[in-house]
């Protein structure tokens, strides 16, 4: 069956349809990752979006028990080809069954180069896809321009706290983790290294959270327009105000600036793949890291007296990560939990387990 | 880190000559480091003993000497140049190999040459096979089970522990030389006895077999500062097993989930990390397809091969920032030279699939086994980019020039079921056929992938492919099946054929259905940035972002596609140049080639670089956009050559050279007609078709003849008979393979060969040398070892050639170049064979006389005149140097191949001995190609009664230089008449100690066996030369070749060898001239 990705300037591509049939509107973004559609897929921070693989074949291990969350969370997936017959020794299903039951809206056979130098050249925009060829382009376009991601910090967090145990044969330290939409890998990277996770909602008040006496406390990446994040904020300050050693990914980076005074704006087309390089500023080492982000931290916004930046992002200059001054609190913009793409940042969790033992 | 300004003077060294395993990959790297090098006013000495290289060119390095890769010569270079350090990380393993061995024994250090790019200890921690296995232990990356052995017991031991079949793995040496899969003890032994032969160091790895695991390779990069990044990975779709020179390749991996392509990243990157590499890196990895278990099967600690595919796979240039991070920069500092905005410390992202295809010589080699093992065999590759894995196999098939255009190519389907089951299980160069054919007899994917641990992915994918053959042979051409097709990229003539229509009508079809190539470009980042780089692929599913370009003149320079036994590097290097050329005549210019491994395929070379197969359809589809001025196809050699007819038909103007005249030149009677005009004789000959006629003919000319099939290439088919029954031998087998075209007939003269190149600019010619071969006429051109200047053929005769030269190019209206063939006996010439085109010695005599000819013939061909370029036509003054270009082979990589010398040409590459003297120019020529002797003092000879005479004196002369000879009953019986002492050998089916004892006793350093005229029907010879080559015995077949080396070796001693500086002062004087 044909399908249609509609964008909000009015550009069409045509394809095949794929996955649910239902008609979605949502915001269109590329990803450069040339594995790892299953993690992109079901990572949480995707809600409300719908991803373009740069990469042609997708599909060609199936689906394997890699998934970064309980369900999809993109609204769409836009591809060049999805492999009919998928090959790998924990397969577990095609991508197309996967695709339908989750309910996620996918098409295929659409010039995906194309469309990402479209992106890269004016910028990520809303999109529809639907199987409706009788679109009336106006009114699709007045609806487009209308979409916003919205709330989805408060899809994507869980519904109540709950405690994940340590998997290292001892428990060392006890982590506090502010799910706003976190990956699996997160949590995982901590307990395998002796710490036992509670995991709150988004909504839980930062009182409760200190009122447990964490070792530490995780805040995770996730979706949307962090500066729509008010409440959050609020509470994420008074974090800062504890003297509990914190880590932050990505979302989690960007309220914790947003607390502080610190301004955020929305990239162009923003940072999704695997092949980022950041420099590491205090060692001047790059590192290659998984991206997932379309805002970034205006770090000129900051002063010095309450943070550096501690990694800057080596192609555009970008900020990375943060230092708090006289503060145990680190944070960076990418995704040292990776999954998908490069693991050579997850050092980052042993230094956190630095800043908690000196806290100890 | 800022450049270290320190390193002032870098001593940079090649490869040497092309061998299955070291080929023009090395070309490209050590081009690539040489000109990034001088971006940064590096004064650069450059050694490689390959002539046909553009590395050795005098604009990519200061200082270049053609000389052969030993110690003594790099020691002696030192002394005289004095480089403060060396960079031995982009010739391949011989100059790694080399780096070592003065390193070692402190050379380097007592002279104060550093070693940038890496460091000893690196070189040793990855190669040695001991230290490599410590190495990954300590950091816990996993290696098969494995033991390093210095003798056969220990392997048998070590292998009956561990169970058979077991890998074995010589240390130190090319493409897996003596390498192979041992089943049972038997084999084991067979194996390990020639690999701890071969191995520098007498060391073998016996290991445990991962056969039928994936495949899986890095390309890594690392900086001092410790920044690591992967260029891409690639996964072969043959499964451990078959060396992966020798397999199909995809970039990137296909049916690796990210868990298991970040398990083998970080593994890559670990590695790097603790060799501590500052450049180029190489990790193959076997990976069980049932798990997470995995094995490092090798490590290199350099450039190879695979960076070279892996370079033009995704843009990035390894070579370039290999070279700056020698210098002290670090990733992040060097310029991303694709997107010029973002820096080299990135990952390449890809958003196309790749497939290489190996170009496999079992065409030249007829009695060869086809199997492929551990043990490289190819010769060359083809490379393809497509949006989808079909298009892009499709695309390398079609690139190889094989005759193989789909996978129906190779026929299956007269065997039955059960043969091919079992045909199944054969692992060669025509497996992908039988698989497709296996798919199409509907036998079970799973059945398959049992059989070949083929992963099913690429079954499937074979099967989309078959299944469009399925839907074309049912003759359905609707829009949507007819778009499919291309989009698997089915060439027209492909879909005609299996639809059973016209090729005109599908694309009449196509225009219809507005199905048409558009271009993408490989830009190193998914469209992520901007990009200006031109490097384009085609697709038929997605919107052209090609640029069309305007203003200045077009020029299309098509490409030589595979290197291949008969037409090598020689032809890229012309295409690089002459695109050079038209670049600074203001032109732009576009290449079209498919080779990775080339300098041609670089993306700075041209202005616009179109990766693409050298078909017909594919050419004209660049042709149709980018609507070129002209083309020129004589520097592609014959790939270009056979698509001039095309080009025409499209329209596009052939520079130079007219097609026609082209063709006057390959036409029999026509090109009688034109000699008879000019007054020109040849050998005498017919054209016959039947066997009859050509004994008829034969016996009217007086044996020997020459029998050949016409419309050939490289003397494809060619053959000395010397009586009626060889006739009917010949005619049968070239029967067999061609019965259309007319045989030619022609009386074989034993005189000296002569070969000349020229430029013509229509009017009048430029001969920079006459070159003449050591072997007398018979044995082919590029197999002859050829010396220029000429020296046994008077002045005279000299003027003759001039003369001829200068009316064949006339008559043939040659614009640009024209090679020109021989034969001179007594004070008469004989022309045997014409090319208006340039040809594998172009590189050599450029090189040797300073006369960039490729450069003239460009000007020439844009309509300069050669006495306005700064030169007097005519025959150029001789050099005072001799120059000797020796052929050099790759025999013992080829099982059961043939080794005898003859019309057809057999060299995989070639090598350059350069002095003032020409004792000392032959014995370089003949150190380069690996001849060192003596070792033991023991020789083998064993000739022809004709070549009896020449034998005794060959004999005598290493007598006197205190050798032992072995001799056959014939041969033994001629020199002991002679009075040269000789020990008689026994024949093979004899008792021991006869021949093959002697070889395999590991005491000879020379056979020294000429095949009998004819057909040779003797097994005793083959059986020799294959042992001999075999056990890494030199082997000459020819007795002027021996001769030759007899004189050279005579005056060697004690001499210390001179150098030359080829870009020095005194060969400046002739390129002077022409800037």
């Amino acid at each position: 069956m044909k399908a249609f990705l509609i964008l909000e300037d009015g550009t069409v591509f045509e394809g095949s349809s794929a996955g649910s049939k239902k008609e979605v509107v949502s915001e269109i973004v590329f990803n450069t990752s040339m594995t790892g559609y299953l993690e992109v897929m079901t990572d949480p921070s995707y809600a409300g979006q719908a991803v373009v693989m740069t990469y042609p074949l997708i599909g060609n291990y199936g689906i394997t028990p890699d998934m970064e969350s309980g369900r999809a969370w993109t609204d769409g997936l836009i591809v060049r080809e999805l492999s009919a017959l998928p090959s790998n020794f924990r397969c577990e299903g095609k991508i197309q069954d996967f695709l339908e039951k989750q309910g996620v809206t996918a098409i295929t056979g659409v010039d995906t180069r194309a469309l990402t130098r479209h992106l890269r050249d004016r910028g990520t925009m809303n999109g529809m896809i639907t199987t409706d060829s009788g679109y009336d382009l106006d009114r699709v376009i007045s609806r487009l321009r209308a979409y916003k991601v919205g709330d989805a910090v408060s899809r994507a967090t869980c519904r109540e706290a709950y405690v994940l145990e340590s998997t290292a044969g001892e428990m060392l330290y006890q982590v506090a983790l502010l799910d706003l939409g976190a990956k699996d890998n997160i949590a995982r990277s901590l307990r395998k290294r002796g710490c036992r996770v509670t995991v709150y909602p988004a909504g839980t008040k930062a009182e409760e959270i200190l009122g447990n006496h964490p070792d530490g406390i995780m805040l995770s990446n996730g979706p949307g327009d962090p500066a729509e994040c008010v409440g959050l904020m609020k509470e994420i300050k008074k974090l800062y105000e504890s003297e509990v050693p914190i880590f932050a990914i990505c979302l989690g980076h960007q309220l914790m600036a947003l607390a502080n005074g610190a301004k955020t704006y929305r990239l162009k087309y923003g940072h999704r793949g695997g092949n980022h390089p950041v420099r590491d500023m205090k060692t001047g080492r790059v590192y290659i890291s998984s991206q997932n982000h379309g805002y970034a931290v205006d770090a000129s916004t900051l002063g010095e007296d309450i943070a550096s930046e501690a990694f800057v992002n080596v192609n555009d200059g970008t900020n990375e990560g943060l230092s708090y001054t006289g503060k145990n609190i680190f944070t960076v913009q990418f995704h040292p939990e990776a999954c998908p793409g490069p693991q050579d940042l997850a050092f980052l969790f042993e230094r956190f387990l630095d800043m908690m033992k000196g806290e100890k | 880190m800022p450049r270290n300004t320190e390193i002032k003077k870098v001593l940079v060294i090649g490869s040497g000559p092309i061998v299955i395993g070291q080929a023009a990959e090395f070309d490209y790297a050590g081009t690539q480091a040489c000109r990034s090098l001088k971006e940064e006013g590096i004064e650069v000495v450059l050694l490689n003993s390959n002539p046909a290289t553009i590395m050795t060119d005098r604009d990519i390095a200061d200082h270049v000497y053609i000389e052969p890769l030993t110690t003594e010569v790099v020691e002696a270079l030192i002394e005289k140049e004095q480089p403060d350090s060396l960079l031995p990380t982009l010739g391949g393993q011989a100059a790694l190999n080399l780096a070592m061995e003065l390193e070692e024994r402190g050379y380097l250090k007592e002279h104060g040459v550093r070693l940038i790019g890496t460091t000893a200890q690196t070189i040793k921690k990855a190669e040695d096979r001991l230290e490599f296995k410590e190495t990954m232990e300590k950091i816990g990356e996993p290696c098969a089970a494995s033991l390093v052995v210095e003798n056969v017991e220990d392997g048998i031991c070590f292998a009956e522990k561990i169970g058979y079949p077991v890998v074995l793995r010589p240390a130190y040496t090319l493409g897996g030389s003596g390498g192979g899969i041992a089943e049972n003890r038997q084999q084991l032994t067979e194996i390990l006895e020639n690999g701890l032969r071969l191995s520098r160091v007498g060391q073998v790895l016996v290991e445990r077999c991962i056969a039928g695991w994936k495949e899986i390779e890095y390309e890594v990069m690392r900086d001092q500062a410790g920044n690591c990044i992967t260029v891409c990975n690639m996964e072969n779709i043959d499964p451990v097993g078959v060396h992966t020179g020798d397999s199909i390749v995809t970039a990137p991996s296909q049916t690796l989930g990210d868990k298991e392509y970040q398990m083998l990243r970080s593994s890559a990157l670990k590695i790097i990390g603790e060799l501590a590499i500052t450049g180029g890196c190489n990790v193959q990895y076997a990976l069980n397809p049932d798990t997470f278990e995995y094995c490092v099967i090798e490590v290199n600690p350099r450039v190879s091969r695979s960076s070279a595919l892996a370079s033009k796979a995704t843009g990035y240039p390894i070579a370039r920032v290999a070279a700056k991070i020698a210098l002290g920069y670090t990733l992040d500092e060097i310029k991303n030279a694709v997107t010029g905005k973002t820096c080299a410390c990135f990952e390449p992202m890809l958003d196309y699939c790749v497939v290489k295809i190996p170009r496999l010589p079992f065409d030249k080699f007829l009695s060869a086994k086809h199997t492929l093992t551990t043990q490289m065999k190819a010769t060359g590759e083809v490379m393809s980019i497509c949006s989808n894995f079909e298009g892009a196999l499709m695309k390398a098939l079609r690139s190889l020039e094989q005759h193989v255009d789909s996978l129906k190519s190779y026929d299956y389907s007269t065997l039955s079921d059960e043969e091919l089951r079992k045909e199944l299980k054969k692992v060669d160069d025509r497996r992908i056929f039988r698989i497709a054919e296996a798919v199409r007899r509907k036998i079970p994917f799973e059945e398959i992938h049992a059989v070949t641990k083929i992963d099913l992915w690429f079954i499937h994918k074979i099967a989309n492919i078959t299944n469009m053959e399925a839907r074309l042979e049912k003759g359905s051409l609707d829009q949507e099946t007819l778009r499919e097709a291309k989009r698997m990229e089915f060439p027209d003539v492909l879909i005609a054929k299996l639809s059973k229509t016209e090729e005109s009508r599908i694309r009449e079809l196509r225009k219809a259905y507005q199905i048409e190539a558009a271009y993408k470009m490989v830009d190193t980042c998914a469209a992520e940035f901007a990009s200006e780089t031109p490097y384009y692929y085609s697709v038929y599913d997605g919107k052209n972002e090609a640029k069309v370009t305007a203003g200045r003149k077009k020029v299309l320079v098509l490409g030589s596609g595979p290197i291949r036994i008969g037409q090598g590097i020689e032809f890229d290097f012309c295409s690089v140049h002459c695109t050079w050329a038209f670049k600074e005549q203001g032109y732009e210019t576009i290449i079209v080639n498919n080779n990775p491994e080339t300098v041609s395929t670089d993306f700075d070379i041209a202005d616009k670089l179109y990766f693409e197969p050298l078909t017909p359809e594919d050419v004209e589809n660049i042709v149709n956009f980018e609507k070129p001025d002209g083309a020129v196809v004589q520097f592609g050699g014959q790939t270009a050559i056979k698509l001039t007819e095309s080009l025409e038909k499209m329209g596009v103007p052939i520079l130079g050279t007219a097609p026609e005249d082209v063709d006057a030149a390959e036409d029999r009677e026509l090109f009688d007609r034109i000699l008879e005009e000019c007054g020109i004789p040849r050998p005498k000959g017919e054209t016959v078709f039947t066997a009859e006629e050509a004994k008829k003919v034969a016996n009217r000319l007086g044996y020997p003849v020459l029998v050949r099939p016409s419309y050939v290439l490289g003397g494809q088919g060619m053959q000395i008979a010397i009586n009626d029954k060889d006739v009917d031998e010949f005619m049968g087998i070239i029967n067999r393979i061609a019965q259309d075209h007319p045989i030619l007939v022609d009386k074989y003269l034993n005189g000296r060969e002569i070969e000349v190149d020229a430029v013509c600019d229509g009017e009048e010619i430029l001969i920079p040398g006459i070159m003449e071969h050591i072997e007398r006429a018979g044995i082919h051109s590029g197999d002859s070892v050829s010396i220029y200047p000429s020296r046994n053929i008077s002045e005279k005769t000299k003027k003759t050639i001039e003369t001829y030269t200068g009316r064949l190019a006339k008559a043939l209206h040659v614009v640009g170049l024209i090679n020109i063939q021989f034969i001179v006996c007594g004070e008469e010439v004989f022309v045997i064979e014409v090319n208006p085109r340039s040809s594998r010695t172009v590189p050599y005599i450029s090189k040797v006389t300073g006369i960039p000819i490729v450069p003239l013939a460009a000007m020439v061909i844009t309509g300069e005149k050669i006495r306005d370029l700064g030169y007097e036509p005519g025959l150029q003054p001789e050099a005072d140097y001799f120059a000797v270009k020796m052929p050099v082979f790759s025999f013992e990589k080829i099982r059961g191949a043939d080794i005898s010398l003859g019309p057809e040409m057999k060299s995989t590459g070639e090598c350059l001995g350069i002095s003032r003297s020409f004792d000392e120019a032959l014995y370089k020529a003949f150190l380069g190609a690996g001849v060192r002797l003596p070792k033991y003092h023991n020789m083998i000879l064993s000739v022809r009664d004709e070549d009896k005479e020449e034998a005794v004196e060959i004999g005598r002369k290493f007598a006197d230089m205190g050798y032992t000879i072995y001799a056959t009953r014939g041969t033994s019986r001629a020199l002991a008449k002679a009075g040269v002492p000789v020990r008689m050998a026994r024949k093979l089916e004899e008792e021991s100690p006869n021949l093959l004892d002697l070889i395999l006793g590991h005491r000879i350093d020379l056979v020294i066996d000429t095949p009998g005229q004819g057909v040779e029907h003797s097994r005793d010879g083959f059986v020799i030369r294959r042992n001999a080559i075999e056990t890494g015995v030199n082997v000459l077949t020819a007795i002027d070749t021996a001769k030759a080396l007899a004189a050279s070796l005579e005056h060697s001693g004690e001499r210390k060898l001179t150098l030359v500086d080829i870009a020095g002062e005194e060969f400046e004087r002739r390129g002077k001239a022409w800037e």
